[in-house]
C-alpha cells in the first residue's frame, strides 16, 4: 500500500516523522532499525553557536509521560552541516532542521545558512520552554510568531514549518499568525510546561525547576489543539504529542494533521516509528482508505 | 523490535535486594563489564520509562546474564514481582565498559551500595595478578554477594556505615589507608558520588589509572535524547557528556564532580 504524503513542498514516503530532540541526528537509532523506514526526521534543535544545555537532572518521570529540561544542548548549525548531513544523506530520508534562537537575527542567520545546505525543510522552534531567552517568548504571542516567521520567510528558500507551543491561551491565534506571515506548515505541539517535586527532599526534581511535558499524558491536549488549528488555517499541519502507535496517529490525522511526529514513545519502544506507520496502513486497509491524505480531517461530525 | 529475555531464576539476596537471571544470547555474547541493560518494568504507563540496571555477571556457556537491583521505587518494585519463566524486555548491552587490566597488573575496586554489582562482573572478567575489593554497605543485613567477591578477589575489605560488620564507617577510609602503602596499576569505582569523588581525586593526584561508573536519570538509554548529562572537563572549560552513550564508565580525570 502507498503511504506517501505530499504537502508543503515535502515528499514523505510515509507520514511518520521522528520528533525533534528525541532522535538526535539519527545515529543512535540507526543501530536499532533501518532509518529508510521513517517518513522523515526532525533533528535535535540547533542554535547558531554550540550550546552546553542545562545541568542534570534533566528528566523526571510523571504519570504516562516525562518532563525534560535538556535546554537545547547541540553542536551548533555549522557542525551539524559538516558532520551530520553526510550521515543522514546515506538514507532516503527528508531532513527537517529544527532551529531556535535568542533574537530574530539568530533565526535569520541560521535560515540563510541552511537555505544553502542539503536539507529539505526548516522547522522554527519558537516554543522551547527550557531556555531563558528568546524562543518560547516569541512563540507565546501572535505578534512574536509573526515577527519571527516574517523575517525568516524573507531569507528562507526551503519549506518553512513553524512549531507551535501549547503554552498559550488560544493556539489558533499563533497558528493564524504563522500562516499570515508566510509559514508553509505548522507543527504542534511542543512540550507543555510542567514541574515535579521530590517531597522527601522538598526540591524540584529537575535542576532547572521546570521542564517540558511529553508522552502519552499530553495526547488529548495535542489532539484537541490540532483539531482547533485545522479549523482556522489552510496550511498543512504536522501533529504530535504522545503518539505511541498507529491508532494514536490516526486520531491526529482525523483531527486534521497531514503527517505526525513521534518522540517520547521511542524511548520505551525504539520500534514505535515503524510500528506507527504499519498501524496507519492497517487502519486504512480495514476502513478502505486508499491514500493517507484521505484521512486528514476525515472526522465525522 | 524485540528485546525479550526469559527469566531463568529470581532470588531475594537480602532485604530489598533482588537478583534476576536472564536467558539472552544477544546480551551474553556481547556484554563487557561496566555495561548495563535498560529494562521495561511494566507494559503500561505506570513506571513508563525503562530502568537502567548494570550487568552483574555473565555465563557465556549458558547464555545467562545476572542483574541485581535494589527495590527503591515504582519501577524496581514492579521488577520484584517478576518470576521464573516470565519474559523481561531488556535492551542492551548498552554503554561503554571498563578497560580490563593486563595479566601482570594489580587492581583495586571500590564500590558502595548498588554500585558493587558491576564491579563483581569486572573482577570475574579480570585475569590479572592481584585483585583487591573494597565494598561499602549501609549495614550488615545489606551485604550481598560476599562469597562471590571473596572467591574472585585476593583481598576483600568490607565497611558498614553503622559498624555492624567489618570496618566502621565509609569504605573510603580503609581504601585511602591502603593506597598510602600500595600502588595498584588500576582502580575502578562505582557507587555514591561522594565516594567516587574521593577515590577519583586520590588516584588522579597519584597518577594512578582510575575509571568510575556514573549514574544519571535516563530517557532513551542510547544517546539520542541528551537527558543523562554528566559534567566533564573540556580543555579549560566544561561540557555535558552523556552517561548512557559516553559512559557509564568514564576516566576519573575527565569528570567534574
Ligand atoms: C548506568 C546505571 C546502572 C545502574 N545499575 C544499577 C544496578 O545494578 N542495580 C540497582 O539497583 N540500580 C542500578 N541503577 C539505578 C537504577 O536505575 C535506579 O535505582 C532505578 O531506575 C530506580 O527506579 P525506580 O522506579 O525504582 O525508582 P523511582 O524513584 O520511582 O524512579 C523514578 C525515575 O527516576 C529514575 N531514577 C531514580 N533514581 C535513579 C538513580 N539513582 N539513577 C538513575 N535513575 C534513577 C528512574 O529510572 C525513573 O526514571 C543504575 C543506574 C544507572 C544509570
Ligand atoms: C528530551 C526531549 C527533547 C526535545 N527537544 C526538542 C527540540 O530541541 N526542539 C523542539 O522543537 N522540540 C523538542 N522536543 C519536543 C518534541 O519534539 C515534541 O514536540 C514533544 O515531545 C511531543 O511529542 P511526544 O509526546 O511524541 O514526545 C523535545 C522533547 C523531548 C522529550
Ligand atoms: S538517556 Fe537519552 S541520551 Fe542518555
Amino acid at each position: 500500500m502507498n503511504l506517501s504524503v505530499n504537502f508543503a513542498g515535502l515528499k514523505l514516503k510515509n507520514p511518520v516523522i521522528a520528533a525533534s530532540g528525541t532522535f538526535g541526528f539519527g545515529r543512535e537509532f540507526s543501530n536499532f532499525f533501518d532509518l529508510n523506514r521513517l517518513g522523515g526526521i526532525s533533528v535535535k534543535g540547533l542554535t547558531l553557536e554550540p550550546r552546553k544545555g542545562n545541568p542534570p537532572p534533566r528528566i523526571a518521570e510523571t504519570p504516562g509521560g516525562i518532563l525534560n529540561s535538556v535546554g537545547l544542548q547541540n553542536p551548533g548549525v555549522h557542525a551539524f552541516i559538516r558532520e551530520e548531513i553526510p550521515f543522514l544523506r546515506q538514507f532516503d530520508l527528508p531532513i527537517i532542521v529544527n532551529i531556535a534562537g535568542n533574537t530574530p537575527e539568530d533565526y535569520c542567520a541560521m535560515a540563510e545558512i541552511l537555505s544553502e545546505a542539503d536539507i529539505d525543510a526548516i522547522e522554527l522552534n519558537v516554543s522551547c520552554p527550557n531556555v531563558k531567552k528568546g524562543c518560547l517568548l516569541f512563540g507565546s504571542t501572535p505578534e512574536g510568531v509573526s515577527e519571527i516567521t516574517a523575517v525568516v520567510r524573507k531569507v528562507c528558500k526551503k519549506p518553512l514549518i513553524v512549531k507551535l507551543t501549547p503554552n498559550v491561551t488560544d493556539i489558533t491565534q499563533t497558528a493564524k499568525a504563522a500562516e499570515a506571515s508566510g509559514a508553509d506548515c505548522v507543527s504542534l505541539i511542543n512540550t507543555l510546561l510542567g514541574m515535579a517535586i521530590d517531597i522527601e527532599k522538598r526540591k524540584p526534581i529537575l535542576a532547572n525547576t521546570m521542564g517540558g511535558l511529553s508522552g502519552p499524558a499530553v495526547k488529548p491536549v495535542a489532539v484537541r489543539m490540532v483539531y482547533q488549528v485545522s479549523k482556522e488555517v489552510k496550511i498543512p499541519i504536522i501533529g504530535m504529542g504522545g503518539i505511541s502507535n498507529g491508532e494514536d496517529a490516526v486520531e491526529f490525522l482525523l483531527a486534521g494533521a497531514s503527517a505526525v511526529m513521534v518522540g517520547t514513545a521511542g524511548f520505551v519502544n525504539p520500534g514505535v516509528w515503524v510500528e506507527t506507520a504499519e498501524g496507519i496502513e492497517a487502519y486504512m486497509k480495514k476502513h478502505g482508505f486508499g491514500k493517507v491524505s484521505e484521512l486528514t480531517g476525515a472526522l465525522q461530525e | 523490535m524485540n528485546f525479550d529475555t526469559i527469566i531463568r531464576k529470581t532470588e531475594k539476596l537480602s532485604e530489598g535486594i533482588y537478583l534476576i537471571r536472564l536467558h539472552s544470547a544477544r546480551i551474553a555474547s556481547k556484554a563487557v563489564p561496566g555495561q548495563f541493560v535498560n529494562v521495561r518494568c511494566s507494559d503500561g504507563l505506570n513506571a513508563y520509562l525503562r530502568r537502567p540496571i548494570s550487568i552483574c555477571r555473565v555465563d557465556r556457556k549458558n547464555n545467562t546474564v545476572d542483574i541485581v537491583f535494589m527495590n527503591r521505587g515504582k519501577g524496581t518494585n514492579l521488577l520484584c514481582s517478576f518470576a521464573q519463566g516470565d519474559t523481561l524486555d531488556a535492551m542492551g548491552p548498552l554503554g561503554n565498559g571498563f578497560t580490563l587490566p593486563k595479566e601482570k597488573e594489580r587492581i583495586a575496586v571500590v564500590g558502595g551500595g548498588i554500585g558493587v554489582f558491576p564491579l563483581l562482573y569486572l573482577l570475574e572478567e579480570s585475569h590479572c595478578a592481584c585483585k583487591t575489593a573494597f565494598l561499602g554497605f549501609r549495614t550488615k543485613e545489606a551485604i550481598v554477594l560476599q562469597d562471590a567477591f571473596h572467591r574472585t578477589a585476593q583481598k576483600l575489605v568490607i565497611a558498614t556505615d553503622d559498624g555492624s560488620y567489618g570496618t566502621n564507617g565509609l569504605i573510603t577510609a580503609p581504601f585511602m589507608a591502603w593506597l598510602e602503602a600500595e600502588r595498584p596499576d588500576r582502580v575502578y569505582s562505582c557507587g555514591p558520588a561522594p565516594m567516587m569523588k574521593i577515590v577519583a581525586r586520590a588516584c588522579v593526584q597519584k597518577g594512578i589509572f582510575c575509571e568510575v561508573s556514573m549514574e544519571q536519570r535516563m530517557g532513551c538509554g542510547i544517546g539520542a535524547c541528551l537527558v543523562c548529562a554528566c559534567k566533564v572537563q573540556d580543555g579549560d572549560d566544561y561540557q555535558y557528556a552523556h552517561v548512557c552513550k559516553d559512559g557509564p564508565v568514564f576516566p576519573a580525570e575527565r569528570l567534574i564532580f
